[in-house]
């Protein structure tokens, strides 16, 4: 009986399991254990969370590992860590931590302008973002077993993460209408390897799971963009950056599992005091968005 | 009996897709069991893989917990994998001290007993009772049974390295549980062997 680690199905299979759930960005175990109270699937171990990388500036690199194997030793749902784009050095030592995940994230300053990281090396799976489905399809040929939208981190506008959702899904609908013989030009114009075009376009779906990220902040925003075909959602600076973190935690899982009921939605969302500071991404200076990292 | 039985899917959070196409492949009617009131159209269970801590929580929040052990002392038969193995056993260990369970399976399960993510793997497993071809199991963060009462049958173990002898399969009074993801394969077989548990207590 051969045990075989890191295949394919393993690392995808574990982004299944997140399926109908939040992951959310905490910074410490204090954080993590409210997140894991309140129903979150998974956290996602950083220093920063986005809003504050924005307002700092400067480089942003992968997290001290004595924070991350804190929140690993404080919490017993799964911990997912963020690695620069194309910075594989920073891969090796979150999977020497033992992270569950690696968000490979245009959140942090990316490392390579040119390649990304080589994910099918790696027994730890990782979770790419996406704009539209040219780039999640090159992102699972790099080994990628989750995809997220990358939205606009950091801002607390939503608008960026329904355009890259509608994009996605929009594409994958597109491929679903063309004859056979019509999927040879959609695989170069989508920059994407023609086998995994014929596969989306028989499957109407990515072969993995496709979670939202990048501007949610309200359960209504969580709702709406489970509504348009999002798997699970990521909040970042959603939730801690707001008045009052506990309670829009647990709305935010109530509203993304309870997603297609107003009622429960408007429920989780009374009373939850102040919403993160919101920043409008039409507002932001065009090489300050974080959405273009990432090629 | 054998008319096509309905079997849902608790609906929670999970790979709840994956077990629809897996009952449907297996000749069942499946559906999902979004509210408390699908239950009762239901004429077997099947409780998915997800993240036991939050379909725990989730379910004491919206008060399912009751409901559903009405169903199971009612002899619907349940079947649940990895997280949805630890929401029938009687006994969890390394879970939080507040995670409850829909309990009736006799046996203990050690949460992530495989360990973390980077220790997750797919093996063929023996399972006599659904044939002599080996079963393609695939383990993410899996618990495992770490003992059973007199009545569970146990239905695969490990049987080579360091876990050899581990318990990953069992079933007992119309309750089939396994520490891997048979809905995450091609192999309907377990799937095929809860549908006929289910027509056999009709």
């Amino acid at each position: 009986m051969d045990e075989q680690v890191g295949t394919d199905r393993v690392k995808r299979g574990m982004a299944e399991m997140l399926k109908g759930g939040v992951i959310m960005d905490v910074v410490d175990a204090e954080q993590a254990k409210i997140a894991e109270d309140a129903g979150a699937v998974a956290v996602m171990a950083l220093e920063r969370v986005p809003a504050d990388i924005r307002a700092q500036g400067g480089v942003a690199r992968m997290s001290d590992p004595e924070m991350i194997t804190g929140i690993m030793e404080a919490v017993s749902i799964p911990v997912m860590a963020k690695a620069r784009i194309g910075h594989f050095g920073e891969a090796q030592v979150l999977q020497s931590l033992g992270v569950d995940y690696i968000d490979e994230s245009e959140v942090l300053t990316p490392a390579d302008y040119a390649n990304h990281i080589d994910k099918s090396g790696f027994t730890v799976p990782f979770v790419c973002g996406a704009t539209n489905l040219g780039e999640a399809l090159r992102r699972i040929t790099e080994g990628a077993a989750m995809i997220r939208s990358k939205g606009e981190a950091g801002t607390g506008d939503v608008s960026n993460a329904v355009t890259h959702m509608r994009k996605i899904l929009g594409e994958i609908r597109r491929l679903r209408s063309m004859s056979e013989d019509e999927l040879f030009v959609a695989s170069k114009e989508l920059q994407a390897p023609y086998n995994l075009v014929v596969e989306v376009a028989r499957d109407g779906k990515l072969p993995v799971v496709l979670f939202t990220a990048g501007g949610i902040a309200t359960p209504a925003d969580a709702a709406m963009m489970m509504q348009l075909g999002a798997d699970g959602v990521f909040v970042g600076s959603g939730i801690f950056k707001s008045g009052d973190p506990k309670s829009r935690a647990e709305a935010t899982v109530s509203a993304t599992r309870n997603f297609d009921k107003p009622e429960m939605v408007a429920d989780a969302s009374r009373g939850l005091g102040e919403a993160m500071v919101g920043l409008n991404v039409a507002d932001i200076p065009v090489h300050h968005r974080l959405e273009d990292r990432g090629w | 009996m054998t008319s096509t039985p309905t079997i849902g899917v608790l609906a929670l959070q999970g790979d709840v897709r994956e077990h629809v196409w897996a009952l449907e492949r297996a000749g069942a009617r499946a559906r999902t069991v979004r509210q408390q009131d699908d239950i009762a159209a239901c004429d077997g269970l099947v409780i998915p893989g997800g993240e036991s801590t939050t379909m725990s929580r989730l379910a004491a929040i919206e008060g399912w917990f009751e409901p559903l052990r009405v169903a199971r002392a009612a002899g619907m038969p349940m079947f649940g994998t990895c997280a949805g193995m630890i929401m029938l056993a009687d006994t969890v260990l390394d879970a939080r001290a507040d995670q409850e369970t829909v309990g009736g399976l006799d046996v203990v399960v050690r949460r992530n007993a495989f360990g973390r993510q980077v220790d997750s793997f797919e093996a063929d497993l023996s399972v006599p009772t659904v044939g002599d071809e080996p079963f393609p199991a695939v383990f993410i963060r899996a618990p495992w049974v770490e003992s059973v009462g007199s009545e569970v049958e146990i239905l695969a173990e490990i049987t080579e390295g360091k876990r050899a002898g581990t318990i990953v399969a069992v079933q007992h009074a119309g309750l089939l549980a396994t520490s891997f993801h048979p809905e995450l394969g091609s192999d309907v077989r377990f799937h095929r062997l809860f549908v006929e548990n289910v027509q056999g207590s009709r």
